[in-house]
Order: structure tokens, then sequence, then C-alpha cells
């Protein structure tokens, strides 16, 4: 097993299909923020928003790096709570989250869980559960009973956590599970610094998590999560691992969450002084920048961009505050899926 | 052809991987090695493939079976020992027992426990779960008492589309027999009066059922007719049989192995003391284990569950009030 390796870009990977891919990708993570600035507005003014705002600040380019790699309808993608964009780069719609944020009948979870618990496990989303760690080996048995039945070919599924769950049994059970079944497991690891309010120094003691893919027997890379490009390069490579049977691969990537923990939170605990370092670069603007200095797209180009996807959020967000809310007297409150077939055998279920 | 209650667990989960290639098995020591208690014995031999060898991560255990059933497989995950199932709690109670309600995906996974005390199995090695996860909904748990209902509730727990706790009592893996299995069983979530009678009802479940037919033949002496109810599944339960069986005697004993502090007995009187109170004759009573861990050495066990004598004792108390 090689050492993990820091990826960083290179000019000579900005091909053509990278450029596409950068730019593409780019507008899934302005989508993210600006839905997500949307939400943090609702939240702040009160009433319009069922339960908490978790926002993924600082963490679109790494995360929505990831969902660009897949493809739905035949990988697997288990998005945590900063995950907005990596959602929207896998292929998840717009609504999805405004129904759920807003509570709307109609959205996935259908009033029964809510904001980030969101998925659609038939599309290859399972719905995350608040217990961290879990979905590593939920996604382990997917590709375990893919291969069972031989259907897994050439999919992959990948899983997102931070820094604070790599702490958990369920981390290292799923991800040493996945690494003994040798199965193209993508685990992504945003270290943003803070899990809560807790540092990364009360969470681990290595110099860095990804020396933990060693002792898992798995491939490990390092990398700037703030930097677009470094982090397409990065998943394009572990990705491709992945599929060619290479087994688990796992990324960390470094960056800062700028934002609360959730809304509620003014993350006063973060010093200012790492407010002011490399760590804490918006990876929108970076990007946005990299873009220009490239010369991929004009000024104007940029700006039509940001207000089609303007567009887009003002409708999803229009169209899911129209919508029913979820009925009590029409719930069935059954929580067995085959209660009929019980209740029919006897009084009660 | 005569057959224990684990060779029928072993011969239910032989069945399940024949009938149907979603089904697979996954757990600690099953595979070659034939599991601890060899309920999976020369199970990989017939299905190379679909009996897999698990590393010790409960957790990640039921994880996998949860991703695998939302593929569309039917996994039967074997616990070595229900009370280490405490590890893989989180999965099971919040992922798994979950998952329709949230989703609208079922989740058909099958989860055995070998369950309940045996003598020198000490506090970690004995335990009764089903009324800790009977609390949670979304789960179906089972506990079967013969032989029959090991065979035929194992392969229904597999065919139902949502999470089943299978709590097999290991007390009964080898010394209970059956000389044949009948074609079918009863339905999950219908009790079975294991023993008609008119002066009480003992409503129980899993090895305890034995228990209570031995107390209740040995009231028969003196001309007691004691009803024995066995539950067979505790979540669905089956209240309707419950109370008929206590409006024809009007006296109601519940036992179970488990712990005393609410649970399964807990449970059925408050259902019966809800819906049939005009029925009842005398205070309804409950039996349980001691409220302490589980004894190690077999002269502290014996004293720690319900035995027929204690049981007895109990049902002659009821019987005088």
């Amino acid at each position: 097993m090689a050492a993990p390796q820091t990826i960083t870009f290179t000019e000579q990977d900005a091909t053509d299909d990278f450029r596409q891919q950068y730019l593409v990708t780019y507008r899934h993570m302005l989508s993210a923020r600006l839905l997500e600035d949307r939400l943090a507005a609702l939240y702040r003014s009160g009433g319009k928003i069922v339960g908490g705002v978790y926002l993924g600040r600082g963490q679109e380019a790494y995360s929505a790096a990831l969902g660009v790699q897949l493809k739905k309808g035949k990988d697997i993608y288990a998005g945590l709570i900063r995950d907005q964009a990596g959602r929207m780069a896998f292929g998840e719609i717009m609504l999805d989250t405004t129904r759920t944020y807003l509570g709307s009948a109609l959205g996935p979870m259908r009033g029964r869980d809510g904001n980030i618990h969101r998925g659609r496990p038939k599309e290859g989303m399972p719905a995350m559960i608040s217990h961290l760690g879990t979905m590593v080996s939920v996604v382990t048995g997917m590709l375990l009973a893919r291969r069972l039945q031989g259907t897994l070919g050439d999919t992959v599924g990948a899983t997102c956590i931070g820094d604070g769950a790599t702490s958990t049994g369920s981390f290292h059970e799923g991800i040493n599970t996945a690494a003994v079944e040798k199965l193209p497991l993508v685990i992504s690891v945003a270290n943003n610094q803070f899990a809560y309010s807790t540092p990364t120094t009360r969470q681990y003691a290595c110099d860095d998590l990804v020396e933990r893919a060693v002792g898992y027997g798995i491939e490990g890379y390092s990398v700037d999560g703030t930097d677009l490009a470094a982090s397409l390069t990065v998943f394009r490579l572990a990705v491709k691992r992945a599929r060619e049977g290479q087994g688990p691969q796992m990324i960390v990537g470094t960056l800062l969450r700028l934002s609360g923990h959730g809304e509620h939170d003014d993350a006063s605990y973060i010093p200012p002084t790492m407010r002011k370092t490399a760590l804490a670069r918006d990876c929108v603007t970076v990007a946005e920048e990299f873009i220009q200095t490239q010369s991929w797209l004009s000024t104007a180009k940029l700006k039509e961009m940001r207000d089609e996807v303007r567009h887009e959020v003002d409708d999803a967000f229009s169209q899911a505050s129209h919508e029913p809310a979820p009925d009590p007297y029409k719930e069935p409150w059954r929580a067995l899926s085959s209660w009929k077939q019980l209740e029919g055998d006897t009084n009660e279920a | 052809m005569s057959l224990t209650y684990l060779e029928a667990i072993r011969e239910a989960q032989y069945e399940a991987l024949r009938r149907d290639p979603k089904v697979f098995l996954y757990g600690q020591d099953i595979g070659q090695f034939g599991g601890a208690f060899k309920a999976t014995k020369n199970l990989q031999r017939e299905f190379p493939d679909r009996v897999l060898d698990s590393p010790i991560s409960e957790d990640a255990m039921i994880g996998v079976a949860i991703g695998a059933a939302l593929e569309g497989a039917r996994p039967i995950v074997e616990m070595q020992f229900a009370d280490f199932s405490a590890c893989g709690f989180n999965q099971i109670i919040n992922q798994a027992a979950t998952h329709y309600w949230r989703t609208n995906v079922p989740c058909p996974i099958t989860i055995r426990l070998p369950s309940g005390g045996t003598p020198g199995s000490g506090p970690f090695h004995s335990q009764s779960m089903e009324g800790i996860y009977a609390h949670y909904p979304g789960l179906v748990i089972l506990t079967p008492a013969t032989v029959e209902d090991a065979y035929h509730m194992l392969l229904d727990a597999v065919s139902l589309d949502d999470p089943v706790i299978f709590c097999e009592h290991k007390f009964l893996y080898y010394h209970l027999k059956a000389d044949s299995l009948p074609e079918t069983g009863l339905p999950i979530g219908k009790a079975r009066i294991a023993r008609p009678g008119r002066h009480a009802t003992v409503v129980t479940y899993s090895a305890m059922v034995h228990e209570c037919v031995r107390a209740a033949d040995e009231l028969q002496r003196d001309g007691w007719q004691i009803e024995v109810v066995d539950l067979r599944s505790v979540k669905p339960i089956d209240t309707d049989t419950i109370l008929a069986s206590v409006a024809r005697t009007g006296r109601l004993l519940c036992v179970g192995e488990a712990f005393p502090w609410g649970g399964v007995t807990a449970e059925v009187i408050s259902k019966v003391v809800e819906d049939g109170f005009h029925l009842l004759d005398a205070p309804p009573q409950r039996l349980n284990s001691k409220d302490t861990p589980i004894p190690y050495h077999p002269n502290l066990w014996r004293a720690h569950r319900p035995t027929a004598a204690n049981i007895g004792a109990a049902l002659r108390g009821l019987l005088k009030f």
C-alpha cells in the first residue's frame, strides 16, 4: 500500500474536459451557496424554516468536487450535513432541499424527517441519520449487495464525514469492513477544524487524519479543500482508483467551516487568527478568480450564471412555500411497511 | 426424522438461502467454522458466496445489512450472543427501525439474537433483549418457544419487508426436539394456546413457555387447570388471544426471563388492565428475573430466573385470591 499522497493541481491537468467539469462544478457550488444564504436568511427572520439550518459554507468546492465525479442512477452518494453542493453535483434537485426545509408534504421525507436528513435511497442517495459515522457501513453494505447480486460493475459508493466523525466507532468499523471486503468505497473527510465547537486538538492526536488510511490498508490522499482545482483532481483520481477495483479510497480535505455548526451557533470559538489563514479562504471566491485567471468565462458570463442560479433558487423556494404541509389526520401512523399484513393477523402492530 | 431447535434454525437458514438468491448470511465465525453454536454449520459449503464472515463490528454488521437491504438483498445477521447486539444498538433502533417511516423504503433485515440464560454463561452471554427492542417503533420482535416456530418464524422473518429481531433461546438449542416440521406455522403476530385451562392464564414466551407448562402440570395434580399462552411474537402482540384467555379464566400471571423493570410482562398487564379490567377476578401478577445482572454460578443462576417451582408458587398465590 502506497503512503498517502498530497494532491495538488498542475497546469497540465487543465484539459478541455477538466475545464468543462470545473465550470459545471462551480455552478453547483454557486447554487449551494445562494440556496443556503437564503435558508440562513429565512432562519434568522423566523417562522418559515421548520427545525435547524446547517450550512456547508466554505466546503462547497470540496463537497461538489466529489459529487460531480459520480453518476446518479449508477453510483451511490451519501452526503452529510455540509454537502448541499455535493448533493446537487450528484443530481439531487433543489426542490428536495426547499421542500424539506419548508416542511412541504411533497418533499422526499413528507414531513417525517427534516432538513439535511433527506435522501432518496432508491436513487442512490441514502438518507443520513444524526449519529455520525453510521453511513459508512450502510454504503459499504449497498456495495456488498451489488457484488453479491453481480451488479457492482464499476460503480462506486461515496460517503462524506467531518473530522469529528472520524472519532466514532462507526467510522472505524465501517471503513475496516469496506477494506476487508475491498469494496469501491470513497470516503471523503472534510477536516473543517471544528466538530461543533471542539477543535481538532481535542479530537485526534495524529498529525494528519489521512495517516489513518495506512492503518486500514487503504489508499489515502490529502488536499487543500478550499481549492476546487485540487479537489477535482484528487476526487477524479480516487473515484477512478475505486472504479478500477483498488479498494476503498480515503480523502482528507483541509478547510475551515465558514459558519456556525448550525445557524443557531455564532462560532465565536473560532480564533480570529485562524480566520486570517489560507484555511479560511472562501472557496467560491477562489474558484471564481481561477475561472477569470484562466479566462474560461468573462465577468459578464459569470454574472449571467449567478443571475440564472438566483432565479432557480427563487423558483424552488416559491414553489415549496406554496405546497401543503403534512396533515396528521391523513398520516397512517404506522412504522412498519408490512403493517397491513400484520394487522390482518392480529389487532395490533 | 428428529431435529432440535438449533437444527431447525439451521434448516430454516438453509431453506431461506435455497429459496431466494437475494438471501445472505453475515456474522462472526459463521462461515467455515459454522458459528459459535453451529447454527450455520456447512452452510458456507452449500452457498460459498452467501455466507460471509464479518469482522467483530456489530455496528458495521447491522449497517452493512441495512445497506444491502436497500439494494434488494435479504440479509440474515447472526449476533454471536444477544448481549452483543448492544454494540449494534444504534444502527438497529435509529437506522433500521426508522428507515421505512422516514424514507418510504422498507428495510428487510433479520437479526438473529441467541438469547437468554444457560448455566455458567454469566452477565454478558445470557441477556434477553426483546423488551428493549420492542420499545422502538419499526421493529418486529419474534420469540419462538418451539422447534416448529423456530423454523417457520425464521422463514417468515426473512420474507417480511421489515427489520425483525429474532430472539432464539439458547437454553432450547439442544434439548428441545421435534419429530418433524409441519408444512406451515401460525402467522406472525398470532399467539398460541400452549396448554388449555380454565382457572388461570399464564402469558409467556420463549423458554419460559416450558417452565410455565411444567408448573401448570404440577398444579393439575391438585385439580387446577392452568391455561398457558405462548405469545410467539412479542411485537406485534396478540392482545385478542390474551384477552380471550383472561375472559375464560379471570386470572392472569405474566412470566418472562428478562429483567423486571418494564418490558413484555408489564406491557401485557397494562393492556389487559386497560382493555379487560372487568374480566379480572384477581390483581394480575408478573414474574421476571431478579433485578440484578445475570449470575455466573449455576446455583445463583437457577435462583435468578423464573422456574417451574416459583411460577407454581405465584400461581397458587393468584388462585387463592
